[in-house]
């Protein structure tokens, strides 16, 4: 679903990754750690089309990233660490746009959908900014699988989150990642990390410094990373 | 790169030779400005006639001036299309030493227009662009010390310095329907300008001499200016090297 | 709490979308939409945008000493610093209100060509400006005693030049939000940028209120007009380097 040819991205100067290949099969889901500054948001945002790589190719599909990247973004939702939602807007408000953006059809559908399997149908009518961390970011992954994408990357989706919000997103995502969506995620919760995906790859000095099934590795093992 | 690093290591031959070049010109258009080219025979006072002398070095600063924001424009192209450092680094350094020229326009136009059009400040289209175009120019290097990220910095420039030099002929044009009282020196043809002064031979040749020196002096001084920026771009390298090895 | 997710996986469409058919369009009109949508809620720009503009009729009344024999010269400037620096604001706050939650990634991630976000930002900013000049508009007649049969080609010189400087400031806008003194670099780098806009439109104003035949302004109407042209061309072409990583 997602390969990941010599990937290089360096900003000016400064090289953040080296020589990056791997793939990433239908259905997988995939946890991504690594440090802070790692490299982590940037290798998702190259595959998320929002930025070029230096060198090397990302594919989608059969399709380069840079080649079809107007195309390409239909197939993909993210969840960032930001919340990509507008604080004036509704729910609904905020869905609704991004369903025209999506060309999605039956907006109002789906919409409703949508909102129930997060939770926050009742709320749809409220700003966002009277609502709660956990229920942006619970409308953050709406918004991200509104049109329905084959490919879903989540971004740090537990940042900033309490405990209860927390474990609600954990049961959420496990949801989300069924068996015909690719999940790539990163976290810097390695529990968490390792209960969700079923691979994980460590990003170490712009190298991917593990790739093993989560059965292979520990918790105690991916931490001696952090601690360097 | 590598070859480009070892050959900065390296005394400079270029660099010099353009220097030395550039200093005989600007000291022989020096003479010939303030020695010998004949005064300005129709203007009246001994003042006029001698402050005339400034457009010498005024028109080849001016010239210059605007063909380097022309250079940071054509760069900014370059760099749009070729993404290197290379194009970055020619936009901004032309810009620096567009800016010195352009001030350099403002100060001579300043002491020349005193005695001749008894102010020291009109505003004419060629004054007023010319101002216009330095307080541009003044926002680009402030939008570039205003932005971390060296490859957004650039594309960031560029972006403006192309967007900027295109407006500068509407800006021309918008601003000359007004009342133009800015003598047409070197296109005599429409001189109704107050203050022009017919130009003889070697007057003109004087003229000519300048502005080939002041290109010339352009030349070097945007050399060495780039010879900075790719050592700074160097040196920056190599910390992140060391950084994050 | 959230129970079957995979439900909405339809395995038989992967992706529902429209065929797209206007879908740019409908896109532009979403981008332009939720602005407006989230502004009517809150109105804080909008009602900053008017007060500041009526502060600047009233600044300018104290510093001029504005009385009904001088209003002519004095009146067409009036009004369009008023509205250049009250779309200032509305173009400052245009990108920063999409960065705040990172919506501008959240547009970038949409299937839309780049330009159809500048479009959509485009005409919201248009429409912004142009809802607090449909109020500055009358007070503008009132306080300087002004026919009323004026308004209407006033109005076309209005969204002219609304049109102008919005096209720019949009482009800029978007540069900004990712500089350091970001409310300070916008009106450094734009209002060079759109002079032409500001002297047309002066222009045509008075025009207007000194009742000139239209063969005497025509031109700046052309200026106005290539102007407006010529820049969303430009700014159309650039936005795709603002945006991109």
């Amino acid at each position: 679903m997602i390969k990941v040819r010599n990937l290089v991205k360096a900003f000016g100067t400064r090289v953040v990754l080296r020589n990056i290949s791997f793939d990433i099969a239908p259905g997988e889901f995939i946890t991504l750690l690594g440090v802070n500054g790692a490299g982590k948001t940037t290798l998702m945002s190259m595959v998320a089309t929002l930025s070029k790589p230096t060198a090397g190719t990302i594919f989608i599909g059969d399709m380069d990233t840079r080649e079809h990247a107007a195309y390409i973004r239909r197939y993909i939702g993210l969840v960032s660490h930001k919340t990509l939602l507008y604080d004036d807007l509704s729910g609904e408000q905020n869905l609704r746009f991004y369903a025209r953006m999506y060309d999605v059809q039956n907006p109002s559908e789906r919409i409703e959908k949508v909102l129930r399997e997060v939770g926050l149908w009742g709320r749809q009518k409220d700003p966002v900014r009277t609502y709660s961390r956990g229920m942006q970011q619970r409308l953050a992954i709406a918004r991200a699988i509104l049109h329905n994408p084959p490919i879903l990357l989540l971004d740090e989706p537990d940042t900033g989150l309490d405990q209860g919000a927390t474990s609600m997103l954990g049961e959420l995502l496990a949801a989300v990642g069924t068996a015909e969506r690719t999940v790539l995620m990163t976290t810097h919760n390695l529990e968490r990390g390792l209960s969700l995906g079923q691979r994980v790859l460590m990003l170490s000095d712009g190298k991917i410094a593990v790739d093993a099934p989560r059965d292979e590795v520990s918790v105690a093992e991916l931490s001696r990373f952090y601690r360097q | 790169m590598s070859a480009g690093t070892a050959r900065s290591a390296q005394r400079d031959t270029l660099g010099l030779v353009l220097t030395v070049i550039s200093g005989l010109m600007m000291i022989t258009g020096l003479y010939l400005a303030l020695v010998f080219a004949p005064p300005a025979m129709n203007l009246q006072t001994a003042v006029e006639r001698f402050t005339q002398r400034v457009l010498y070095f005024h028109v080849g600063a001016a010239w210059v001036g605007f063909f380097a924001f022309f250079i940071t424009f054509a760069a900014g192209i370059g760099y749009l299309w070729r993404r290197s450092f290379f194009w970055d680094n020619l936009a901004n350094a032309s810009v620096e030493i567009g800016l010195t020229f352009m001030t350099m326009v403002l100060v001579t136009g300043s002491i020349w227009a005193k005695p001749t059009w008894n102010t020291w400040w009109t505003w004419s289209p060629r004054l007023t662009i010319s101002a216009i175009g330095w307080l541009m120019y003044i926002g680009y290097l402030m939008l570039r010390s205003a932005i971390d990220n060296p490859a957004r910095r650039a594309r960031f420039a560029a972006v403006y310095g192309i967007v900027a030099f295109i407006s500068v002929p509407i800006n021309f044009m918008a601003i000359r329907w007004w009342r133009d009282i800015h003598p047409a020196v070197v296109a005599s043809s429409s001189s109704e300008g107050t203050g022009g002064f017919d130009m003889s031979p070697n007057m003109t040749m004087t003229l000519m001499f300048c502005i080939a020196a002041f290109t010339v002096f352009y030349g070097t001084l945007l050399y060495h200016r780039m010879r900075l920026g790719k050592t700074q771009h160097e040196v920056e390298t190599l910390k992140q090297e060391v950084l994050y090895r | 709490m959230p129970q079957n997710l995979s439900s909405s996986i339809s395995s038989d469409s992967v992706i529902a979308h429209r065929p797209p058919q206007f879908s740019y369009l409908r896109k532009v009109g979403a981008i332009a939409g939720k602005d407006i949508a989230a502004e009517l809620r809150t109105k804080e720009m909008m009602s900053a945008m008017f007060v500041f503009s009526l502060l600047v009729i009233f600044i300018f009344n104290f510093a001029f000493d504005l009385r009904t024999d001088n209003a002519n010269t004095l009146a067409p400037g009036v009004l369009w610093v008023a509205i250049a620096f009250a779309g200032m604001l509305g173009l400052g706050r245009s990108f920063i209100t999409e960065r705040d939650r990172g919506s501008l990634e959240g547009l970038l991630l949409a299937p839309v060509d780049r330009s159809a976000i500048y479009f959509g930002k485009f005409l919201g900013n248009v429409l912004f400006i142009s809802v607090v000049e449909v109020v500055i508009l009358p007070l503008f007649i009132v306080f300087f005693n002004q026919p009323l049969d004026i308004i209407v080609p006033l109005s076309g010189v209005v969204v002219l030049g609304t049109i102008g400087f919005a096209g720019v400031g949009t482009l800029f806008s978007a540069m900004v939000i990712h500089t350091r003194a970001r409310d300070v670099l916008l009106p450094i780098m734009l209002f060079p940028v759109v002079v032409p806009v500001l002297l047309s439109a002066v222009r045509l104003t008075a025009g207007i209120l000194d009742k000139l035949p239209f063969e005497d302004v025509q031109n700046w109407l052309g200026l106005l007009v290539a102007f407006d042209l010529i820049f969303l061309a430009v700014s159309y072409m650039m936005f795709e380097y603002v945006v991109e990583e």
